[in-house]
C-alpha cells in the first residue's frame, strides 16, 4: 500500500511538471498581439472619435450659443447617438476590429456595449432578454464608474 | 472473447461502413476553399428562420435527411440516432431528434462529438445492436459566440489565438453494408488537462489531449504514423496543431508530414479567422465533404481521425478553472482490414 502510494504521489509530481512545462513552452511560443500597430490604430480611431466630439461641441457653442455643460451635454447625447445607429447599422464592430480600445473607451463604446447586447438577445423577450441583459457588459462599468466617482468626490470633498 | 487492444482502442469485428453523409454550412464557410465540396451552402445565418438556435437545428434535421435520402433509405429504417452540439443542453440535437422521430442517443463532447459519436455507432453496429446508425452534429458562429462570448455587433478584438466556429452541420450513416469506407478502429480519449486557463486559446488546451489520444492509438495499435495515409484533427487551430506537432515529436512520433487540422483547411487567410475554425461541425464537414471525397477519388487509403473537444463552460471560465479537454480517434478504411 505504502509503495503505491509513493509512486502515485510521484507520478503526481512528474504530471505538474509536464504541466508547467507545457504552459510556460505555449506562453512563449503563443503568437502575440502586435502591441504597437494596436496602439497606433487604437490612438487614432479614438483620436478620431474625440475630434468629431469636439467638432460637435464647437458647433454646439458656435452656431446654438449653448454654454460649456449645454455644449457637453449636446455632444454625449449626439456620440452616443452615433454610436447606437452604427451598432445597428452592424458598422461598429468593424470599428472595434481596429480601433480596439480607442473606439471602447469613449462614450461611442458604452453606447456599443448596450445596444449590441439589447439586439442580440430580443429574441428571449423584452423583460428575460433585452431588459435583463442589457447592461450585461456595461453594467461593470457603471457600478466601478459610478463608485470611484464617489470615492475620489469623498477624497476632493476633504482636501479641499 | 473482448476485442480490445492496448488500454483504449478497439479494433472492430465487424467494422461499419460510412454509407453516406450530408454537410451544410454558412455562407462565410461556403466562400472558403472547400466552399464547392459542401451539399447546401446558406444564402444567410438564419436559413429562414426566426432565431439562430432554430437555424442551427434546421441544419442539424437537414443534413440528417439528406444522408438518410441519399442512402436511399427511409427515417423509420435508422435504428440510432448519436448527435450532439455545443449549446447549453445540447438543444440543437435534442429538437431536431424530436422532429425527426428517431431513437436518440444525446451527446455533448463539445467539439469532439463527431468521432464520439461515430465511435458508439460503429461499436452498436459491430456489435449486432443495429443495422444503420446516424451520427451528426451541428454548430453555429451566431449562437456559439452568444453562449460562450459576447455580443455579435460588439466592438471587441479577437485575440491571436481566437478561432471561429464553424456554421454547418454534418449527418454520417453507419451501416453494416459492405461498401468502404469503414470504420476499423476507435481509440476513445481520455479527458486530458494541462492547466491552460485562457478560453482563447482552445488550441493549446486540447494540442496535449489530441496527442494524448494519437499516442494511445499507436501504442494499442503497435503502429506508427506511417500506417496512415493522413491524420486529421477536428479544430486545434494553426497554434494547437504546431503544439501537437512538438508533443508528439517528444513522445517520438514524426507526423507533421502527414498532419492537418480541419480548423486550418476550411477558411482561407484572407477570411480573418485568426488561429483558424472550430466548432462541432468543423472537423463534420472537412471530413464529410472532402477528405472523404478523397479517399474515394483514391488520394488516401487509410486515414486516423480525431476530432478534439475543449470541454469547458463560461461558468468554469469565469471561475477561473483550467481547460480540460479530449480527442476521440476513429480509423477510417477503404479496406475492411
Amino acid at each position: 500500500m505504502d509503495g503505491s502510494g509513493k509512486g502515485f504521489m510521484l507520478m503526481d509530481v512528474r504530471q505538474e511538471k509536464i504541466k508547467k512545462e507545457y504552459q510556460i513552452y505555449v506562453k512563449r511560443k503563443m503568437p502575440k498581439s502586435n502591441l504597437i500597430r494596436d496602439c497606433i490604430m487604437a490612438f487614432f480611431i479614438g483620436g478620431l472619435i474625440c475630434t468629431i466630439g469636439q467638432f460637435i461641441n464647437n458647433v454646439a457653442k458656435t452656431f446654438f450659443q449653448l454654454n460649456i455643460e449645454e455644449a457637453s451635454a449636446f455632444t454625449s447625447i449626439i456620440l452616443i447617438f452615433l454610436g447606437a445607429l452604427l451598432t445597428g447599422m452592424g458598422v461598429y464592430d468593424d470599428i472595434g476590429k481596429y480601433g480596439g480600445a480607442g473606439s471602447v473607451v469613449p462614450i461611442t463604446g458604452f453606447a456599443n456595449s448596450i445596444v449590441s447586447p439589447a439586439m442580440e438577445f430580443k429574441r428571449e423577450g423584452y423583460v428575460f432578454g433585452v431588459g435583463a441583459k442589457l447592461f450585461s457588459i456595461a453594467g461593470p462599468v457603471l457600478i466601478y464608474g459610478i463608485s470611484t466617482s464617489v470615492l475620489v468626490g469623498l477624497i476632493y470633498f476633504f482636501i479641499k | 472473447m473482448s476485442n480490445r487492444i492496448g488500454g483504449q482502442t478497439i479494433k472492430l469485428e465487424n467494422p461499419p461502413c460510412i454509407l453516406s453523409r450530408a454537410t451544410i454550412v454558412g455562407k462565410k464557410e461556403g466562400e472558403g476553399p472547400l466552399g464547392e465540396f459542401f451539399d447546401v451552402v446558406l444564402k444567410d445565418d438564419y436559413f429562414g428562420e426566426k432565431s439562430w438556435e432554430k437555424a442551427e437545428c434546421r441544419m442539424f434535421q437537414e443534413a440528417a435527411m439528406l444522408a438518410i435520402t441519399k442512402a436511399g433509405k427511409q427515417v423509420q429504417d435508422i435504428n440510432y440516432l448519436f448527435g450532439g452540439d455545443l449549446l447549453n443542453q445540447i438543444i440543437t440535437a435534442n429538437y431536431a431528434a424530436r422532429n425527426l422521430g428517431i431513437p436518440f442517443f444525446g451527446l455533448y463532447g463539445a467539439c469532439s462529438t463527431l468521432t464520439e459519436s461515430m465511435s458508439l455507432g460503429a461499436i452498436t453496429i459491430s456489435g449486432r445492436y443495429a443495422d444503420l446508425v446516424l451520427c451528426a452534429t451541428s454548430s453555429h458562429f451566431c449562437t456559439a459566440e452568444r453562449q460562450f462570448r459576447y455580443p455579435l455587433e460588439m466592438g471587441a478584438q479577437r485575440s491571436p489565438t481566437a478561432q471561429w466556429t464553424v456554421t454547418g452541420a454534418g449527418a454520417f450513416l453507419l451501416s453494416n453494408d459492405d461498401k468502404p469506407p469503414y470504420i476499423t478502429y476507435i481509440t476513445t480519449g481520455k479527458v486530458i488537462d494541462y492547466g491552460i486557463t485562457d478560453a482563447n486559446n482552445m488550441g493549446a488546451a486540447m494540442a496535449p489531449a489530441a496527442a494524448a489520444a494519437i499516442k494511445a492509438h499507436f501504442e494499442d495499435t503497435q503502429q506508427g504514423p506511417d500506417a496512415y495515409d493522413l491524420i486529421v484533427t477536428g479544430d486545434l487551430g494553426s497554434f494547437g496543431r504546431d503544439l501537437a506537432i512538438d508533443l508528439l515529436k517528444k513522445e517520438g512520433y514524426d507526423i507533421a508530414d502527414r498532419f492537418i487540422d480541419c480548423g486550418c483547411e476550411i477558411f482561407s487567410d484572407d477570411q480573418d479567422v485568426h488561429a483558424g475554425a472550430s466548432g462541432c461541425a468543423c472537423s463534420a464537414v472537412v471530413f464529410g465533404a472532402h477528405i472523404l471525397k478523397n479517399m474515394e477519388e483514391g488520394k488516401y487509403k487509410r486515414i486516423l481521425l480525431l476530432s478534439t473537444g475543449a470541454l469547458l463552460s463560461t461558468t468554469s471560465v469565469q471561475q477561473g478553472e483550467s481547460i480540460p479537454s479530449i480527442a476521440h480517434a476513429v480509423v477510417i478504411d477503404m479496406n475492411r482490414g
